[in-house]
């Protein structure tokens, strides 16, 4: 059991990294994209300030001046 | 012009991790002995050689359109966390990877760690060798494997990787020591950069996006990921500065 768990924590991590957000943003942003695409709506514009969003979220969290 | 992003691609990426991972195998080859170390290389490179011969052909099945949405996804999420720490680096938030320092830490480690015998072999130096090159080489395999199905040409990638581990393993073995005077930063921040774009690309070109311009917006993108990057590069250096100042006036 152990081992399935080391194994499942050690692909998260491969995958997924240090910062969820990141996945998460990604994905969220290729499902708004793919719905527009699914209305016949030109999508194209979406994933570049997506990624640009993402990626200052990802910063700002590492960077973030504590209070 | 996709197929030079491609080789410049895999070539950087594996050649940074490959500094890494030489770094690691140098120290305790030194430290604890060749024989173990190179055995652990040696299965290391089997057990990716594994790795990519059981993906390589079965992603070659996937239909494009499919291979590229998933594919796209997980090379924008590698690119993101590559860009990010890139970022964060030349910004000063994150210390820059010093080999020279990684390679002490690591012969202090080896030279203090118990010599234990399994296989006729020393297990640390074994050990340690192994998951070295089978961790930096992981990536590097996703990234060979995935990009190079996306663009229709894993030979094409593996080329590129495969001359990266050639030049920094030779120039390892000719200088015995780690290579620390690689501008790794700059590459990470430019193989982030790649790999963020052709995701972006990719991944929405697969759920149904006509990009204007085709192929052509692939600079366009690459141009707009470079100037959001090191605006936000500018813009922490900025912040730490902000942050010094209102530390020292306090």
């Amino acid at each position: 059991m152990r081992h399935f768990k080391n194994f499942g924590l050690f692909w998260y991590d491969f995958v997924v990294g240090d910062d969820w957000s990141v996945a998460a943003g990604v994905v969220i942003a290729l499902v708004i994209t793919a719905l527009l695409r699914h209305q016949n709506i030109v999508a194209w514009w979406l994933m570049p300030p997506a990624v640009g969003t993402v990626l200052g979220v990802s910063l700002w969290r590492v960077t973030r001046p504590e209070d | 012009m996709s197929a030079v992003f491609l080789l410049i691609s895999t070539f950087l990426a594996s050649a940074v991790e490959m500094v890494e991972a030489l770094t690691i195998v140098l120290a305790v080859g030194i430290t604890r002995g060749w024989r173990s170390a190179l055995t652990g290389v040696g299965s290391a490179v089997v057990a990716l050689a594994i790795v990519v011969a059981l993906l390589g052909p079965a992603l070659t099945r996937i239909p494009l359109n499919d291979l590229r949405v998933v594919v796209g996804a997980l090379l924008l999420i590698f690119g993101l966390q590559w860009l990010r720490k890139a970022i964060l680096r030349a910004s000063g938030y994150k210390a820059l990877h010093d080999e020279d320092a990684i390679y002490q830490q690591e012969l202090a480690e080896a030279r203090s760690a118990a010599r234990v015998m399994r296989a006729d072999l020393d297990w640390y130096a074994f050990t340690l060798s192994f998951k070295g090159v089978f961790l930096e080489g992981l990536e590097v395999a996703f990234i060979v494997l995935t990009f190079g199905s996306a663009q229709g040409s894993i030979p094409l990638a593996a080329i590129g990787a495969a001359a990266a581990i050639l030049i920094v393993g030779l120039a390892g073995g000719l200088i015995h020591a780690p290579l620390s005077r690689v501008p790794e930063n700059t590459m990470k921040f430019a193989v982030g950069a790649m790999l963020t774009t052709f995701g972006t690309f990719w991944s929405a070109e697969g759920v149904g996006v006509n990009w204007p311009g085709s192929d052509a917006a692939i600079i366009v993108l690459l141009g707009l990921v470079l100037l959001i990057s090191f605006a936000f590069v500018a813009a922490l250096r900025q912040q730490r500065t902000r942050l010094a100042i209102a530390e020292l006036e306090s």
